[in-house]
């Protein structure tokens, strides 16, 4: 098994790799308009495009084939804008009605096309799942120009496509136009969208646009880290997961390809700082914790005024209750406060709260709340 | 009547409606420059809608709102807008700094980056409402009122001549209200304007000098003195869009 050393393949990898890159980089954009689901719409959309254009001209030329598909996906979404905007029908019921009427048409006219005698070389099976192994070097090329392209109208456009994302009213009242704006990015989610057809197919290929993006919110408070981070997984995923489709035989690029996004965006669910599953349980136990201790600490302040002169209560005054259980949990807490040096221990199981126990309760608004009669 | 040169907003004959129902009914009303404005009315009054009909934000039906004799969209680099606080997604991957730099936007136009000169109007901005020690933290970790205050930064950087605010004490904390009153009442000293879309009457008379009162129809508008009377309060806040029925 020789996979990287295979010329196709090299050739192959690459391409997923470019589409991989811009995808990414503009679906962090997408993802925060909250349109995620606008690529698949238009994605699923452009099946019935390839097939007019299979029937229009008849030939195999795929660039007539994506022709179709970016007409069919441009009309998808001028349908669904349409339809939010003139009708009480909301934009994801919109989309989902859209999506699936364009597939359907997609699938009707695929049958008819498989039933025409010279259909057999269309390969247009290939535009559902993707095969990027029958990608020349010309479509290559393609890729990297739409790549390329993306890549630059990102740069160029980053201050406005900031604003639109973040408050579309806010840049209209400034003078950027949301109706151009919104029209530049659908028109490159188009783009990417077509380009990444054969590679990826039109089930999956909303992924590419969606899972870095997610994956790369993850890590990240920035738009700019964000950006590079969801290009940089995109790429990888398309390089893995393509190179994993050439070394298994019959095995289609796109399914692979997504695989590995969605492997990715595990990880970033799961182990990211800050917005983690992990860390954020890990963060909710402590909270849990402090809080708990907070509230014995408390108990001890209440005993400390009740009476005149300070002095150090017994275990069950403080936890108000006999049951063993409860006793021994209160006196951990109460051995971590005197570590913490908040409490002071005067002899076995009698404590008293410290003056930097009551400072800590101050700076937490604690003692002021109580006071309101609020705890 | 004062003579129509002296103001500096005219609005005439504005009405919006969603879909069939009438949000704003043949509203004309006339602001002088340098005063410090209320838009006052009931929830549903349209004052919001007012407000964004007046800046383009979306189409009336029939109407005209003009600026120095000219509409909105040729008079925009001096006119500054504070949108509502929960009409953004304020968890947005972004700092407070970037935010205020957007203010910037319209001057640099399209294309254009801003730099160093406009990054330090934006800390100045942030300095005068009390914000400039968060100036790098995450926009999802403010509290309301610091929110609030990231907006005004970003409207003060637009240095603009007439100022719209859409509820900009909606949830804020007293001292988050003070700060922005002591502002825009600064504004208004050095000859803007501040037109506001305010919810509470109490604090009307103390904060503004001119007030609109706004139920579907235009009820009042003029000197807070004049106006802001309790016969008319009465009318505005009785009728709950029926008087346009007849």
């Amino acid at each position: 098994m020789n996979v990287f050393s295979d010329y196709t393949t090299q050739i192959v990898a690459l391409g997923a790799m470019l589409l991989g890159i811009s995808a990414g980089m503009l679906g962090s954009f997408v993802v925060l308009k909250k349109e995620a689901l606008v690529g698949d719409a238009i994605s699923h959309s452009a099946l019935p495009g390839i097939c007019l254009a299979f029937m229009a001209f008849g030939a195999k030329d795929t660039n007539l084939f994506l022709f179709g598909a970016v007409a069919a996906g441009l009309l998808s979404i001028f349908v669904v804008k349409t339809v939010v905007k003139y009708s009480k029908i909301k934009f994801d019921s919109a989309l989902a009605i859209i999506l699936s009427s364009f597939f359907g048409l997609g699938l009707v006219l695929m049958t008819y096309i498989q039933r025409i005698p010279n259909s057999n070389q269309a390969g247009m099976e290939k535009f559902i799942f993707g095969q990027a192994s029958t990608m020349l070097k010309r479509e290559v090329y393609e890729l990297l120009a739409v790549g390329v392209v993306l890549i630059i109208l990102i740069i160029l456009f980053w201050k406005e496509l900031k604003l639109y994302v973040f408050n579309p009213e806010y840049a209209d009242s400034l003078g950027f136009s949301t109706r151009k704006i919104s029209f530049l990015l659908s028109a490159m989610t188009v783009l990417a969208v077509v380009a990444g057809l054969q590679t990826v197919g039109v089930i999956l290929m909303s992924a590419m646009l969606v899972s870095p993006a997610v994956g790369a919110r993850q890590w990240t408070d920035r738009l700019s880290i964000m950006v590079l981070l969801a290009g940089i997984f995109g790429g990888l995923s398309g390089l893995i997961g393509t190179l994993i489709s050439s070394s298994v035989r019959n095995m289609p690029t796109g399914p692979a390809i997504v695989l590995v996004l969605s492997i990715f965006v595990l990880i970033s669910l799961v182990f990211a700082p800050n917005r983690g599953l992990l860390w954020r349980q890990i963060r909710h136990y402590q909270n849990v914790k402090s809080i708990g201790r907070d509230k014995v600490l408390m108990n001890l302040y209440y005993l400390s005024r009740q009476h005149e002169n300070e002095h150090a209560h017994a275990i069950e005054a403080i936890c108000m209750s006999c049951d063993k259980k409860i006793e021994k949990q209160y006196r951990q807490i109460l051995e971590k406060l005197v570590e913490m040096g908040y409490a002071a221990q005067a002899q076995k199981d009698c404590y008293v709260i410290t003056t930097e126990g009551r400072n800590h309760l101050t700076e937490n608004g604690l003692i002021k709340e109580a006071n309101y009669g609020l705890l | 009547m004062k003579k129509e040169e002296n103001y500096i907003i005219n609005v005439e004959d504005m009405t919006v409606a969603y879909h069939v129902k009438p949000v704003l009914w043949d509203v004309d009303f006339h602001v002088p420059e340098g005063v410090l404005m209320a838009v006052v009315g009931p929830n549903g009054a349209g004052k919001s809608t007012l407000i964004k009909a007046m800046l383009g934000l979306l189409k009336p039906v029939s109407g005209t709102a003009l600026f120095w004799g000219k509409p909105y969209q040729t008079q925009r680099k001096r006119i500054g807008y504070v949108p509502q606080r929960g009409s953004v997604d304020w968890d947005f991957p972004t700092t407070v700094l970037d935010v205020v730099c957007m203010g910037r936007y319209g001057a640099a136009g399209w294309i254009k980056r801003i730099g160093k000169a406009e990054k330090k109007m934006a800390l100045e901005a942030l300095d005068k409402v009390g914000m400039l020690e968060f100036k790098n933290r995450q926009i999802s970790q403010l509290s309301g009122g610091q929110q609030q205050r990231v907006f005004l930064a970003r409207a003060l950087v637009q240095d603009a001549e007439i100022y719209f605010m859409d509820e900009p004490f909606q949830g804020v904390d007293a001292r988050t209200e003070k700060a922005v009153i002591d502002i825009l009442k600064a504004l208004r000293d050095t000859g803007k304007t501040v037109v506001v879309v305010h919810h509470d009457l109490q604090t009307v008379p103390e904060y503004f000098d001119w007030v609109t009162l706004l139920n579907t129809q235009l009820i009042a508008s003029g000197p807070t003195a004049e106006v802001f009377t309790e016969e008319n309060l009465k009318k505005t806040y009785r009728t709950s869009g029926e008087a346009i029925k007849e």
